[in-house]
């Protein structure tokens, strides 16, 4: 088993590649699903803050 | 940290390259949150860390040059913060289980969710290198190019380690090596107090002992 990447025939080739398009479709969902969350409001508070902090003047 | 909390309605508005620029940051929080999920694994750790992206990416706009690719500047700055933040705090377990560990009991109302935990728990068996590379690539979108850019290191290195990736996950969902429970050895107690519990839960309830450090020799 350790030695089938040696001589894959098509048939495992295909399987190979069948199951890294499986695994490629489970990565994505994982993180598409976090994508699809609602923005928590934490943040839009951090935007709205950082915009008002403009007038400090303290960019660097 | 200044005092202008006072004066707040006098805020001059905003010149129209800051609003843009703050309009594209607002758009792309989903994905900073989604590329920190799954760098710390913890939703808390990884939306504070989406977070402070944020603000350090605001203190550097004049660093940014329009019209080139923001959402890889931003991924840079979250992959560093990333980076520098866990070796201030190194008690914190590299990959936080607990993310894996709730999906399944979350419900299970979802056909697919033993098979997306089997995933994520397969990636906390990565090395922080090669799950990076891996979900740049594999589930970000970006090209091989951008991930080596985010990554800082060569393109043909971010290409070995997506491979390599892929090939452990691979194994290890297809049962060819078994996936272990404790990837990481994390300093803290935590996280073996979690796994200790679990081993418990797993149990019999008759045969549940009162402490079990039990480890089943897996050797360190």
């Amino acid at each position: 088993m350790a030695k089938d990447e040696d001589k894959p025939d098509r048939e495992s080739r295909r399987a190979i590649r069948a199951r890294q398009r499986a695994l490629g479709r489970e990565l994505r969902r994982h993180y598409d699903s976090v994508v699809e969350e609602p923005v928590p409001n934490d943040f839009l508070d951090l935007l709205r803050k950082i915009d008002h902090r403009r007038n400090g003047g303290e960019d660097s | 940290m200044t005092d202008d909390n006072a004066t707040r309605e006098k805020k001059p508005p905003a010149s129209e390259a800051d609003s843009t620029f703050k309009a594209d940051l607002l758009e792309l929080i989903p994905f900073l949150r989604a590329f920190a999920r799954s760098l710390c694994g913890n939703p808390e750790t990884a939306d504070d860390l989406a977070q402070e992206t944020l603000v350090k990416a605001w203190q550097a706009r004049a660093s940014f040059s329009p019209g080139t690719n923001l959402k890889a500047w931003l991924f840079t700055i979250l992959r560093n913060q990333f980076y520098s933040d866990r070796r201030r705090a190194w008690r914190q377990a590299p990959w936080d289980e607990e993310q894996a560990e709730r999906i399944p009991g979350s419900g299970g109302e979802q056909g697919w969710a033993a098979d997306l935990s089997d995933t994520v728990r397969a990636l906390a068996t990565l090395s922080d290198e090669q799950r990076e590379a891996l979900i740049l690539v594999g589930a970000g979108g970006f090209s091989y190019e951008d991930a080596a850019r985010i990554c800082n290191c060569a393109v043909g290195t971010v290409k070995s380690r997506v491979a390599r990736a892929r090939k452990s996950l691979l194994d290890i969902l297809e049962g060819t090596e078994s996936l272990p429970p404790a990837p990481h050895k994390p300093e803290g107690d935590a996280a073996n107090e979690i796994m200790a519990e679990l081993d418990r839960l797993s149990q019999p309830a008759a045969d549940r002992a009162p402490s079990s450090r039990g480890d089943k020799g897996t050797g360190r």
